[in-house]
This record gives C-alpha cells, sequence and structure tokens, in this order.
C-alpha cells in the first residue's frame, strides 16, 4: 500500500473540497417540494402556568398552514422527551424525571420553552403569525441558579417537591472521612464551573415530511447520531415503528454534544406534516432560538476538600457538587455529573480515598447536557485546582507535588469505578515542562512585572475516560441504550469500498480517517474508499459520534469487519488460486499463496467474489460484504499534561494566553494533523470557558441576558494563540488498533490550565470563569487594597 | 416587489425581491447558491461573506435590492476550470476547517484581507482581521496558518 | 424582519422628499446598525430611503478634513489623506466593527445613528468637528443629543462631516469583549483651543470628560492624567462592565489615547 495514505498519515481531507467549494450539504441547504416553515412560539417566561393559548389571529393570517399546541400533541398520544440514564439517588430511589412534553401542556419552565408551532408558506409568515399568536400566562416564581434551588420556593416539577433530581453519590464515605482524620494538611476549594452555550456553527434544522402514500416519515436534522433519534422517536414518542421513519443527518456543522439529543423542535417537524397534508415541514433555528433551546453545558457548584499525608501524598479527596439540570432532563443529562464526572475525580493520582456526592437539581432554564467533555472538564477542574491549590499551600513545586502523586503502576483500580489501562503521565509532564520551557518563566514574570503586568503559569494534568462505552457496563449503571457501534464493508466487484458506519462525522473528518484504516488494511488506494454515515436507511444500525468514540469504537468496529472481509477473500482467493485457504496470505493488497509464485491483487479477488465462476458456492457465498458490531471491553484513558502561560495586563485586567502547550497520550494514531486540529479546537472551547463566555440568566427576571453574540463572548481568532503541541504514546490495550479519543482533550484540559495560571499571576486561590477583564480587574482591586 | 439584476459569480442573474429580502436569502434560496451559511442573527459570525464589487461584505447585512447590479462572488465561484483558488488549496492543505460551517466565509475574508493588505501577513495580523469571522471547530490555529499559506500563493 | 418599501434616490433632494412623504420612513446608509436592528424587530420602518446610490463619498483636506457622509469607514482608514492630517481618525475608522462591516458602513450613518457605543461620536466631540445637512451646518456638542438620538429634524440628512484638525489627537478602544462595540472609546485632542477628551461607550451617549481635559491642561501628556478621573456616577453599568469599572477604564483609555497621538 501507498504509506502516504495509511495509518499514521496526514493525509489531507476528502471531505474538504466539497466543503471548500460551497458543495456542502446541510440540512438547511435542503429544499424539498412543497415544503412549509415552522416557527415556534416560545415562553417569554421562566415560569408560568399556560391559562389559554389563543390561536384564532394567528390562524387568519396569511400564508398559515397549521398551529400546533401541546393539547394537539397529546391527542395523538405522541410520547414526551425522555431522558435515557436513570441514576438512583444513594437513598435507592429513581431520579425525580418530571414530564417534558413536546409542546408545552399547562406550563412553561424556561425562557424559550416550547409552547406552540405555527406552519405556513414562508419563514417570515410563520414567524408573524407566530407572533399573533395569543397565550394567557400566570407568572409563577423562578429559580435559576443552581446555587439556590434546593428547596426554593419555585417548585419546578411536581414529582421533585425539593427541585432536587437525584442525589447520588460514589465512593466509600467512611474510609475517606478515617484518611481525612489522619491528614497533615486538608487543602479547601470551592468552584464554579459556568454554563456554557455550545454554540456549533450551523444552527440546528429539521425537515420532516410525512409520506401519505406509503405512511413513512423522513427526518432530515442536524444530528450527531441518526439512528439514536430515530429510536427514541419511534419507541418513546411512538411516532410510527423504526421501518416507517427514516432519519437522515446530512452534513452536520459542528455539534460538541448539543446535536446528540432529541429535541423537541425536530420532533415537531417530522410529527406536524402528517397534519399538513404531508407537506414536509422544515424549521431553521436562528441563533437567538440556539442561545434559549440548545442544551446548555456544565453548570457546578463544588465544594471540595483534600487531605494529604507528611510526604505530600494525597491520601483522601472529598466532593460535593450541585449540578443544574435545567428545566427538563435532556436526552443524557443524568449521567452527565455522575457517572462521567464523579468517575473521573482520581485524575492522574493514585489517591486511596475518594468519596463524592452530586445533587442534580432543577432550575428555571434551557436543559443542561453533554457538552464536550461531558463531566470530565468538570472533574478535571475540580481535581487539577485543588492539586495546584495544595501544591501551593505546601510551598511545592506544582509539577513535583503531582509527579509525586502520579499512577505509576497499570492497570490502576481507583476507588471510583475507572480502571486506567495504560500511561506514562511522567513522560507528558516531561515533555510539556521541557516545551512550556518552565525553567524560562521567572524571567518571563519579571520582566512582565517590569511593565506593571501580572504573568502566570497553570498546569492541568488532566485524564478522561471516553471511547463510551461498554454496554453491559454502562447497563449496569443505568443507560437505557448499548454502546458498541456497527459497521459494513462493502466491497463493490471492482475492488472499491464502502464503508457504511454507525459513526457520524460533523467536523472530525471520519470521511479521511476511516478511509485510511481500509487504505492500510486492504492495500487499496484511499480514493478507492468512501465513507457512508448518516442515513438510517443505508446504515444498518449506529449509536453516532460524542464522547471521543468514533475512533476507539467506531473503527474498531470497522477494523472488524475488515478481518471478515479478509478471512472471506482468502477462502474465494484459495478456491480461485486453487490452494489451502491456510496457506493464503495477505500483505499489501495482494493475495499470496505460501510457497508458490501465484498471486491476486485484491480487486480480482473481488471480482471473483462476485463473477462467482470459480468456487463452489454451496461451500462459500458469492459477494464480499461483511459487517460487525464492536462494543469496547473498557473506557479508553486518553491523558496529558496542558501548561497555560499567561499575563494580565495590569491596567486593565485583560487576560492573555501568550503561550499555550498541550502534550497528549492519544495512544496510536491514525492521522496526526486532524488529531492536532482536535486539540486546537478542544483547547480554544475551554479558553473561552476560563476568559470568555458563561451563560447567565438574570436572578430577577429569569431572561438569559446573554441571548447572542452580542453579550456572549466567543472567542474569536485574535482571542487565542497558536499552540504548541507534543504527544507522546502508550497504545490502548483495549482495541485492536491502540487507539485512545482525542476530540474532547483540549476542553478538559484547558479550564483548569487557564484558570491555574490566572490564580497564580493574581496569588489567589480562585477567579471564577469566565474571568473576563472585569472580573480579574475586581480582583486586582482587591489586591491593590490588600497591599495598601 | 423590485426586480434586481446582478452578476453572481461571473453569471448575470436576475429576480423579483421584496424590500426585506437579504442578499444572503437572494443567493442561497433564490440562485440556490447555499455554499454561503448563515450562523448567526446579529451579524457577527461571518459565516455569509461574499465578495461584493470585489469587497468582503456580510450577506446576511445587506438587501438584496440595494445589490442591484452588483458584481457578488460566492465561495461556489472561487474556483477556476475546476481548479480550488490558492486560498481554497491552503485551507485543504493545512486543515483549516473540520464541519466546514465557517469555512465559506473564512475564505472569502481571507482572500479579501489579501486583496486589500497583500501577501506578507504577520500572524497578529491574520487574527486581528479574522474579527468579523468566528469558527468553532478548529480554534483559528491552522486558519491562521492557512491563511498565511493561501496569501503567499495568491 | 417586516417588510418595507423601498426607495433608492438618486439625490438627497429626492431622499428627503421621500422621507418627507413617509413617517415612518428611515434612511439607511451601510445599513450595518439598521439592518441587524430590523431583523431583532427592535424597528419595524414602513419605508427605507436607501442613501446608497448618491454615490456621496470621498474625502478632501484642506484647512479641515471634510468626509462626505457615504464614505465607508474602510475609506477612511485607508485615506492617505486622512492618515496624514488625522490619523487618530483613520485609525478609529480602522477599528469599527470588523473588516467587512467596514466596507458598507458610513461615518454618515454611524454619526446619524448615535449608538452610544459607537467610535465615531467620539471623533466628532472629541475635534470639535461640524456636521453638515441637507439643511444646516450643526456643532458637534449640539449634534449628539443623549442615547441614539441627535439634533437631526425628521427628514433632515447628514451630508458631511467636517473636522478641524488638531494638534494631535489619540483614539483607544476598549471593545465589549463580545460585542466588539466601544465598552470605553476615549478620543483625545489637543487643539487650537486646547485639550478635548470625549468618551463613548461608557454613558448613555457620548460626552467630553472635562475632568481629563482640565488634567490635560498641565501639558497633553499621559501623566497629566494621573489620578484624573471621571466620577462612575451615571455611567453604564452592565454585564460587561460595572460603572466603577468603566470609569477606571475611561482614564486608562485616555492614557493610552494621548500616549497614541500624533
Amino acid at each position: 500500500m501507498d504509506n502516504g495514505t495509511g495509518i499514521g498519515a496526514r493525509v489531507k481531507r476528502k471531505e474538504d473540497h466539497r466543503f471548500l467549494t460551497g458543495k456542502g450539504n446541510y440540512t438547511d441547504d435542503i429544499n424539498l417540494p412543497k415544503q412549509t416553515y415552522a416557527y415556534f412560539v416560545r415562553s417569554p417566561h421562566a415560569h408560568a402556568t399556560i391559562n389559554k393559548i389563543g390561536t384564532s389571529k394567528a390562524r387568519n393570517m396569511p400564508g398559515v398552514v397549521g398551529i400546533f399546541t401541546g393539547e394537539d400533541v397529546a391527542a395523538t398520544k405522541l410520547g414526551g422527551l425522555i431522558c435515557g440514564w436513570m441514576i438512583h439517588s444513594k437513598d435507592g430511589s429513581p431520579m425525580k424525571a418530571g414530564p417534558h412534553p413536546i409542546l408545552a401542556l399547562g406550563k412553561v419552565r424556561y425562557v424559550g420553552d416550547h409552547v406552540a408551532v405555527v406552519i405556513a408558506e414562508t419563514r417570515e409568515q410563520a414567524k408573524a403569525a407566530a407572533a399573533a399568536v395569543e397565550v394567557d400566562y400566570g407568572v409563577l416564581p423562578h429559580v435559576v441558579d443552581v446555587a439556590d434551588a434546593m428547596g426554593h420556593k419555585a417548585q419546578i416539577h411536581d414529582v421533585a417537591p425539593d427541585n432536587r433530581v437525584y442525589n447520588w453519590s460514589i465512593g466509600d464515605e467512611a474510609a475517606t472521612d478515617a484518611a481525612f482524620k489522619r491528614a497533615k494538611h486538608i487543602t479547601k476549594i470551592d468552584l464554579v464551573n459556568n454554563r456554557l452555550i455550545p454554540n456549533a456553527m450551523e444552527p440546528r434544522a429539521a425537515i420532516g415530511c410525512y409520506d401519505t402514500g406509503a405512511e413513512h416519515y423522513t427526518l432530515y436534522t442536524t444530528s450527531q447520531n441518526p439512528h439514536v433519534a430515530r429510536l427514541v422517536i419511534s419507541a418513546f414518542h411512538g411516532l410510527a415503528p423504526e421501518h416507517k421513519l427514516r432519519v437522515i443527518a446530512p452534513d452536520v456543522g459542528g455539534g460538541f454534544g448539543s446535536k446528540i439529543f432529541i429535541y423537541a423542535e425536530e420532533v415537531v417537524c417530522v410529527w406536524a406534516s402528517r397534519f399538513v397534508g404531508g407537506r414536509p415541514v422544515k424549521w431553521t433555528a436562528e441563533r437567538t432560538e440556539s442561545f434559549l433551546a440548545d442544551a446548555h453545558g456544565r453548570d457546578h457548584v463544588t465544594h471540595a476538600e483534600m487531605a494529604t499525608d507528611a510526604d505530600g501524598k494525597i491520601i483522601g479527596f472529598k466532593v460535593h457538587t450541585k449540578a443544574a439540570m435545567g428545566a427538563y432532563l435532556s436526552t443524557f443529562s443524568s449521567c452527565v455529573p455522575t457517572y462521567l464526572y464523579a468517575t473521573l475525580l482520581s485524575g492522574q493520582y493514585n489517591i486511596p480515598n475518594i468519596y463524592a456526592e452530586v445533587d442534580a437539581l432543577y432550575t428555571n432554564t434551557a436543559p443542561v447536557d453533554a457538552y464536550r467533555g461531558a463531566g470530565r472538564p468538570e472533574a478535571t477542574y475540580v481535581v487539577e485546582r485543588i492539586v495546584e491549590t495544595a501544591a501551593r499551600e505546601l510551598k511545592m513545586d506544582p509539577a513535583e507535588f503531582r509527579r509525586k502523586n502520579f499512577v505509576t503502576q497499570f492497570p490502576h483500580q481507583t476507588p471510583v469505578i475507572m480502571c486506567y489501562d495504560a500511561g506514562d503521565y511522567a513522560a507528558t509532564l516531561d515533555k510539556a515542562l521541557e516545551i512550556a520551557d518552565v525553567k524560562g518563566f521567572a524571567a518571563r514574570k519579571a520582566a512582565s512585572a517590569a511593565k506593571g503586568n501580572y504573568r502566570g503559569l497553570g498546569y492541568s494534568a488532566y485524564i478522561e475516560a471516553c471511547g463510551i462505552a461498554p454496554s453491559a457496563a454502562v447497563g449496569s449503571l443505568g443507560a437505557g441504550v448499548g454502546l458498541w457501534e456497527s459497521a459494513e464493508v462493502r466491497v463493490n466487484p471492482v475492488g472499491t469500498v464502502e464503508i457504511l458506519t454507525g459513526s457520524h462525522s460533523h467536523g472530525q473528518g471520519h470521511e479521511t480517517t476511516f478511509a485510511q484504516l481500509v487504505s492500510d488494511r486492504l492495500g487499496i488506494d484511499i480514493n478507492n474508499v468512501s465513507i457512508v454515515h448518516g442515513d438510517t436507511d443505508k446504515v444498518q444500525f449506529g449509536m453516532g459520534t460524542y464522547g471521543s468514540r468514533s475512533g476507539a469504537v467506531g473503527m474498531t468496529a470497522i477494523s472488524k469487519a475488515l478481518d471478515k472481509i479478509e478471512a472471506k477473500a482468502k477462502r474465494i482467493a484459495a478456491a480461485v488460486m486453487e490452494s489451502s485457504p491456510d496457506d493464503v496470505e495477505f500483505k499489501n493488497g495482494t493475495f499470496t499463496v505460501k510457497g508458490t509464485d501465484k498471486k491476486m491483487a485484491f480487486g480480482e479477488v473481488a471480482l471473483s467474489a462476485y463473477v462467482a465462476h470459480k468456487f463452489n458456492s454451496a461451500q462459500v457465498e458469492p459477494g464480499l460484504k461483511e459487517s460487525a458490531f464492536h462494543d469496547p471491553s473498557n473506557f479508553v484513558f486518553p491523558a496529558g499534561v496542558h501548561i497555560a502561560e499567561v499575563e494580565i495586563d495590569g491596567d486593565t485586567g485583560v487576560t492573555t494566553v501568550v503561550n499555550y502547550t498541550a502534550v497528549d497520550d492519544f495512544g496510536n494514531v491514525i492521522n496526526p494533523m486532524i488529531v492536532e486540529g482536535q486539540v486546537h479546537g478542544g483547547i480554544t472551547q475551554g479558553i473561552g470557558q476560563a476568559l470568555a463566555e458563561g451563560a447567565v440568566y438574570d436572578k430577577e427576571s429569569g431572561q438569559l441576558l446573554t441571548g447572542s453574540y452580542m453579550d456572549y463572548q466567543m472567542p474569536r481568532a485574535a482571542d487565542v494563540p497558536s499552540y504548541k503541541l507534543g504527544f507522546t504514546c502508550t497504545p490502548c490495550p483495549s482495541n485492536p488498533l491502540g487507539m485512545k479519543g482525542c476530540g474532547e482533550a483540549g476542553a478538559i484540559a484547558s479550564p483548569a490550565a487557564v484558570m491555574n495560571a490566572v490564580t497564580d499571576a493574581l496569588g489567589v486561590v480562585d477567579v471564577p470563569m469566565p474571568a473576563t477583564p472585569h472580573v480579574v480587574w475586581k480582583y486586582m482591586q482587591h489586591l491593590k487594597k490588600a497591599a495598601e | 416587489m423590485p426586480a434586481i439584476s446582478m452578476k453572481v459569480n461571473g453569471e448575470a442573474v436576475c429576480g423579483d425581491v421584496e424590500g426585506r429580502t437579504l442578499l444572503v436569502e437572494f443567493i442561497r434560496e433564490k440562485l440556490g447558491l447555499t455554499g454561503t451559511h448563515v450562523g448567526c442573527d446579529t451579524s457577527q459570525c461571518g459565516a455569509c461573506v461574499v465578495l461584493v464589487d470585489g469587497k468582503a461584505v456580510k450577506s446576511c447585512t445587506a438587501l438584496a435590492a440595494a445589490h442591484d447590479g452588483a458584481d457578488v462572488t460566492t465561495v461556489e465561484g472561487l474556483a477556476r476550470d475546476g481548479k480550488m483558488h490558492p486560498m481554497q488549496e491552503a485551507f485543504k492543505d493545512n486543515h483549516g476547517l473540520q464541519c466546514g460551517f465557517c469555512t465559506p466565509g473564512m475564505v472569502i475574508a481571507s482572500i479579501d484581507m489579501v486583496n486589500r493588505l497583500g501577501k506578507n501577513l504577520s500572524e497578529e495580523t491574520i487574527r486581528h482581521e479574522l474579527e468579523g469571522n468566528i469558527c468553532r471547530c478548529t480554534g483559528y490555529h491552522n486558519i491562521v496558518a492557512a491563511v498565511k499559506a493561501g496569501a503567499a500563493n495568491m | 424582519m417586516e417588510n418595507f418599501n423601498y426607495y433608492r434616490p438618486a439625490s438627497v433632494d429626492d431622499a428627503v422628499k421621500a422621507a418627507k412623504a413617509k413617517p415612518d420612513a428611515k434612511y439607511m446608509s451601510g445599513g450595518m446598525t439598521l439592518i441587524p436592528t430590523m431583523k431583532q424587530g427592535l424597528a419595524s420602518p414602513s419605508d427605507i430611503i436607501d442613501l446608497g446610490a448618491l454615490k456621496n463619498s470621498g474625502i478632501a483636506v484642506g484647512a479641515t478634513v471634510v468626509i462626505k457622509a457615504g464614505t465607508t469607514h474602510a475609506e477612511v482608514a485607508s485615506s492617505a489623506d486622512v492618515k496624514k492630517a488625522i490619523p487618530a481618525l483613520a485609525a478609529l475608522a480602522g477599528g469599527i466593527g470588523d473588516p467587512h462591516v467596514r466596507h458598507k458602513g458610513t461615518i454618515g450613518g454611524s454619526v446619524a445613528n448615535n449608538d452610544p457605543a459607537a467610535d465615531y461620536p467620539s471623533a466628532c466631540l472629541g475635534l470639535g468637528a461640524t456636521i453638515h445637512t441637507n439643511a444646516r451646518k450643526i456643532k458637534a456638542e449640539d449634534f449628539f443629543t443623549g442615547m441614539f438620538s441627535t439634533a437631526l429634524e425628521d427628514g433632515e440628512v447628514i451630508t458631511a462631516i467636517e473636522f478641524p484638525i488638531p494638534k494631535k489627537a489619540g483614539y483607544a478602544k476598549f471593545p465589549n469583549p463580545a460585542s466588539r462595540y466601544a465598552m470605553v472609546g476615549v478620543f483625545a485632542a489637543d487643539t487650537a483651543e486646547g485639550p478635548r477628551v470625549a468618551v463613548t461607550g461608557a454613558g448613555a451617549g457620548v460626552f467630553r470628560a472635562s475632568a481629563l481635559e482640565s488634567a490635560l491642561g498641565k501639558g497633553f501628556a499621559a501623566g497629566s492624567l494621573t489620578g484624573a478621573a471621571v466620577p462612575a456616577k451615571g455611567l453604564n453599568s452592565d454585564l460587561h462592565a460595572s460603572a466603577e469599572y468603566r470609569a477606571h477604564l475611561i482614564t486608562v483609555m485616555a492614557k493610552r489615547a494621548v500616549d497614541a497621538a500624533k
């Protein structure tokens, strides 16, 4: 095969040509004959009863085709939105999931909640008529801050009188308490993990159509996992059985988690099509709607304590977190602050005793669910902020304090479920220290000080668990689905290959990396491989792309199918070359017979498989097509050390990330160029969280104050530096490719690195995120006052 | 309803528009050129940037009717004889795109940058000049590299 | 957005005539503020009178700098004449919005709109500019009358802005981190009549900072501003910056503007 396109090569992306020439095919680019447009009436209140919805005025507006409310939905017995992961409180009671109707029934619970839908001939007509829908609300008390939610007078769901969804715990409380009793030093920290709005650049969109003849539905949607969408819409909403529903997720413009979930708007479009005579119903979110109604991320309030012994070893760690769920439980929300969070609280460290408790709480805000990293950035933030703080309190070098406590033996069973399989944390630390020129930091700090500026250095030695996930394991923890992946390899008679995968690419470059695997394994030109994804009618099944799973799980499924292809092709080659399959070898795209000069190219075998002239079809079936399902045996554990260096303008409080080093261990890498790109993007989102982004709801009014790019600061090019990356490699033992995951690491690691740098610069324990100029300036004022 | 005509990617086009019809709506919906995207409603993300009479503008913040007679270039019009524009090539070579949604605006903005400032662009200049274009995927690192390389090849 | 009738008059007279005939009409120049405002439903004029066909752009430098109303920010920023006569004005124009906005947005539109976070009003007030309209000439002091409000009468249209040439001047902006509009922008000029300091972004509208002007009376140097401050009372306070922080930034930006003055 050509070494230029195999595993490990920096292959230029196959998908780029269409994106660069304007030929991408995103949902909003699709227009169907007789299409109508949907516009949603949304709640202007954080919490209110719906006394009456008056639609008669709106119905008479020009172009209106239909108006539907929650009662219309209920009349068709369409089920509400679900949360697919059952969490039990520590007292054994199941989580308290309130109803989540597709269009509100009787009550709205956050600003932006979906109340009614207007369908019209044009988008402008739908919007105008939506404004004419008269909703009589009875305003109720509301609560938007998770810190205030517990037992607040605003009771959001009847099933949860104190607003608590669950009170969950992990670890051994008694053993951890005992460790704290023997501690030489205890470090305490209070942290807020700020609420974020995902902001994939492509807003969510959907086109639903009902074929009245075939009685069959099709939904085009901006989804990271179209099969899961079909499963949920079919099995839980009961729209139609799966064979009567096709879900297509074409090119999708970024997801970051926000497009995993099954939302009301998409379901409404496909449901409503039937009631407007089968005309397609199209909805494209305005960015303002994305801010209001996409699932948000993070929003934790945490108190943590870390116990160390006289030798500077961590002996115990206690964490209590309040996690906002928003007004409803979104699709996977419940697992984020539990199994995706607290199971990572051991970090890269050998911590013998850990106990964590999580209160998940309803608030009158948009639902909170997985956003790039999902739980793991929150865990890393807690672990790495407190470890840094402990080191400072113990007057130890933060890097050396970490090194002293690193896990060094593998496998390593943590006290919080996870069993780390491979890693070399000291190696990543050493490499990061070198690339970041930590030795030269003191001089750089002095130079900043001479200009009246503050300079700080911060570490983040993160670990995360991704490649989700072993089905039986997650099933035992409450997951409603398995998290395997499927693949099908179709070899055409001419030897070209189509890979049908249940993974979904929305920026990750699967069309290239998956083809690299095939090119490598079958020894064929990468241009003879195409990747098919995102259509439930084409791909048998899939669990989609999130949790950095498409390499470790999705590609392993492909790899297993390729094993089967190779095995069958050998049998065919053996028959054609009149030898035993055991004597056939396959290398570099050629089948040879041991000890002879007989050989066949891969394409010749493919043709033979379909021509079927030269083998006994009773013994070997014609054709060359195989499928595989892969269920991973463990999570994978990417880990690394990121070092941020910041300079703070002493006059204005503006924090600039002046150097950023990331050294990551992702195991074996298929395409370093793409992996680096994932890291760059993740770091930037994390810097955004640390310094810029924060969703703010007004306590008094419950309104989202950061509802557009006018008020929600997205990182722009000038806000971030170029990054210095390095890699180490301990191959993952649990998949044949030795891969870990790279999609979320940057976002997981960077907030803690940046905030450790900011607090180092200012010499304070904590500065809240986002550390905007205003926030930092206020801290500088305190420092100046204290110094006086 | 004003009737307008303009040149888009070298071709004469015409159509009836409402006063409120945005240039981007005309391009996407009337002309079917869906390479130009809409990523926000407050004129900030830059996914909709096209060249009007050679200058980059946000087509979501421009009335179609005001562009009667204009010469518009969208991302679909950059390639020549099946060969991508050097800036398009540079985005591919430097992995300057991931999901591809901001990409058309980024590429057009970058070409405009070179047209205004020349081929020798510092990292600082490139980052500053991309103020009107938001990308959520790449972290800008490779976009900066792409613009630098693309500029040199223009 | 709501639909409207669209006009594209070829002369100022026609524009004024059209505006006077329609009480709910609005002029549009570059549209960089008006279109987003209409898209958000914050303005729904019955008629839009697009001044784009007037081709009223151009810069004349003599004893003063006269910039026609339809001149874009990009044209001002790149004008060799402006750079030579009032470099701070070119720099200010080059920092408005982003490159795409600067290709469309015009000085007349910006001044007529008088957004409290816009840059140009600070240059007008800081330099003591004169606003020329189809009907009269208005001093900047009299022109900006509060948030989004000006001395323009119904149907009156700006034709040019005339800037006296200062001894030197500088502009420094602290952008709102999200919107990139001025959270605090300070235009400081050393003029024939003495120092003038105009502040945008911080209050309900552009204003002169008399405390800073008198401090600069001791000498047009950043050092003169040490200890000088604009009181926080009355300044904007929002999600992004308290009034106290804005007050602090005014002095910092004023120093930077004076340092940058040419």
